[in-house]
């Protein structure tokens, strides 16, 4: 409250013309924000697309929504599953401290259309017993899943690729018949821009091709949540692998982060939205100060102090930074949001974390710049200008 | 008796140390009073702006003191020393120094906003001196539409405007015609200058020599003299 009091008494006529000063200026101003909001633009940009992927990578383990993961130790990802054998679903149940395990298939095929031409789909199969990780139903009944040749299908942006199938539409995967007895609903959508079926497990090994192997993964809830230590190294010592819903969902985003080239990508870009917004507004704040130096400098010889000088500049580099990182977050948001009514699955997500490090970077160069500036300034001597 | 304004005892300022000293103002002592002009004059490089700096608080001599209305202003702290020239002493450059993204009236003001005081206040206050100095209609231009007599008069009118007693001008009319200068220095004269103020005015331009009470003659950093009235500019 005081603080707010003294700027608003003592410095608000000096900040008013540090504005002034600024914005007066309209071509540098221009160049300035043209600067900041081009780097938060391009760092936002480029952010919240992995963060969509990353995201839209675990959509699977975010639908099924199980406890405990249990998979080869191989698997990278959730899309790309290793077979487990048969036995090791009795051996995971019987570990202590499980409440439940069900096994889960998922794997993909081409799915014949009415009108002749192929689409590639996700098949999920579901425990016949359980239908544990079963996605709610928008139309249909779940028990029509056991119905001959039943298929839910998820409506999500890719669902108009089988034609916008209604509960009755059918098709052939590896020519069995398939029909829709439900149209279901999942929070996330997949990345990898095919639709998705889901069906019982016993109707899933029948369909697609099969290796020796047909669980992908066994899925299990424990008892609590002191068990989760226990099952997991009691799985360890099967040779498999047990990951916790978050811990899948991180060795998913790590596996894309490092292994694939886009995190080192990402740094990249960050880098060079960072150095393109620096070397713009660095420069043009060095010569907006440059050319006020001289009347600075009068300034002081008038009466100004040091630190008066100060506020003026660190005020022109924050209200530009502000600006400029309201505009290029505002032109990202409006282009993710047109692309998405153009592109329903364009995968972005501006995350809070996202902003807050676009706004930290922002930080950064308003305050290299200004650093620069109130280096002039304090040095400025009246003298100087006095002399002429 | 006029009161004394200012006061410099053996005020000595040099730059640079050994071979690449120079002097620039050597052991000058002089008073100027409330209620006149006092012109300093010499030749290009004898010492009038470094002088002049010595004595407004701008730069610090190396030897002597320098007292203002009684206060030693070498002694304030920084700060101190910046608010005393706000409140006491205003200031002309010869070049202006005008912001050319600002408006007249918001130049004019700018004392008064160090000054913290209202910004409309202040606005309206800058607009009356533009009509002191004849620029009523000026004040919401940019400087740089005004003629340079005319921006003069605005530097002017920033420089009176927290009502300072001594007021410092240097080089007023050199970049200034003849008539022009001239016409300056006249309505300084007698308009600005009264009995509770004292003008300093550094000039190398005969032209105004006639609005001087008593005139400095430096000659490389040195007094050589303090004389009445106008003989010499
Ligand atoms: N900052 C400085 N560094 C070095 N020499 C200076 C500096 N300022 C002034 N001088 C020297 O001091 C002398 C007086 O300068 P100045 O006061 O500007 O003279 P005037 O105003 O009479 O023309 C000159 O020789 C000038 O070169
Ligand atoms: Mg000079």
């Amino acid at each position: 409250m005081r603080i707010a009091a003294y700027w608003s008494q003592t410095v608000r006529g000096i900040l008013r013309i540090a504005y002034k000063l600024l914005v007066n200026d309209r071509a540098k101003f221009a160049a300035l924000l043209v600067g900041i909001t081009f780097a938060v633009f391009l760092m936002v940009q480029m952010t919240s697309l992995f963060a969509g992927v990353l995201f839209r990578a675990s959509a699977t383990v975010v639908n099924v929504g199980a406890s405990i993961w249990v998979m080869d130790p191989a698997v990278q990802t959730v899309a790309s599953s290793i077979p487990m054998p048969d036995y090791m679903l009795d051996a995971v149940r019987s570990v202590e401290g499980v409440k439940y395990a069900v096994p889960i298939s998922s794997g993909s095929g081409l799915a014949k259309l009415r009108d002749g031409t192929y689409q590639a789909v996700n098949v999920v199969g579901l425990d016949d017993a359980t239908l544990f990780g079963r996605p709610g139903l928008l139309q249909g009944d779940i028990r029509d899943i056991y119905a001959d040749n039943g298929f839910l299908v998820v409506k999500d942006s890719e669902f108009s690729k089988l034609e916008n199938p209604k509960v009755g539409t059918d098709f052939e995967i590896n020519n069995h018949r398939g029909v829709i007895v439900g149209i279901a609903q999942v929070a996330s959508s997949g990345l990898f821009g095919i639709p998705t079926l889901y069906t019982t497990f016993t109707r899933a090994l029948e369909y697609l091709p099969q290796q020796s192997f047909t669980i992908s993964y066994i899925l299990v809830e424990p008892k609590s949540q002191n068990d989760v230590a226990r099952i997991k190294s009691a799985v360890g010592r099967l040779g498999y692998l047990a990951l916790t819903k978050q811990e899948f969902m991180s060795q998913i985003s790590r596996f894309y982060m490092y292994q694939t080239g886009l995190g080192l990508n990402l740094l990249l870009m960050t880098i060079m939205s960072f150095v393109v917004g620096l070397s713009i507004s660095g420069q043009t704040f060095y010569t907006f100060v440059l050319e006020n130096l001289e009347k600075f400098g009068a300034l002081k010889a008038i009466g100004a102090k040091g630190y008066e000088l100060v506020y003026m500049i660190l005020f022109q580099a924050g209200f530009t930074a502000l600006t400029g990182y309201g505009l290029g977050v505002g032109i990202c948001a409006g282009l993710l949001f047109s692309a998405k009514l153009k592109v329903p699955d364009y995968a972005a997500v501006i995350t809070f974390p996202i902003l807050a490090l676009a706004f930290v970077m922002v930080l950064i160069i308003a305050g290299i710049s200004s650093y620069i500036g109130v280096r002039k300034v304090l040095r400025i001597e009246p003298f100087d200008i006095f002399r002429g | 008796m006029a009161q004394v304004a200012i006061e410099a005892r053996g005020v000595s300022k040099w730059f640079g140390e050994g071979e690449t000293r120079t002097v620039a103002v050597h052991d000058v002592s002089f008073e100027a009073k409330f209620g006149e002009i006092l012109y300093v004059v010499g030749p290009s490089g004898s010492g009038k702006t470094t002088l002049l700096s010595l004595v407004s608080g701008i730069l610090r001599p190396n030897e002597g003191t320098v007292a203002i209305e009684g206060v030693d202003i070498w002694k304030l702290a920084d700060n101190a020393l910046a608010d005393f020239r706000l409140n006491r002493i205003g200031f002309v450059f010869q070049d202006f120094h005008l912001f050319p993204r600002l408006t007249t009236a918001e130049n004019v003001a700018l004392p008064l906003f160090l000054k913290k005081r209202d910004w409309d206040q202040s606005i309206a206050e800058a607009r009356k001196y533009l009509e002191i100095v004849g620029l009523k209609n000026r004040a919401d231009l940019p400087p740089v539409k005004l003629s340079g007599g005319e921006q003069q008069r605005v530097a002017i009118a920033r420089a009176i405007i927290s009502s300072p007693d001594i007021l410092i001008m240097d080089e007023p009319t050199a970049s200034l015609d003849g008539d022009t200068g001239r016409n300056i220095v006249s309505f300084v004269r007698n308009n600005i200058l009264n009995d509770k103020r004292c003008i300093v005015v550094v000039t190398h331009d005969a032209r105004i020599s006639e609005f001087a009470d008593r005139t400095l003659l430096m000659e490389d950093g040195k007094l050589k003299g303090i004389e009445k009235g106008n003989t010499h500019a």
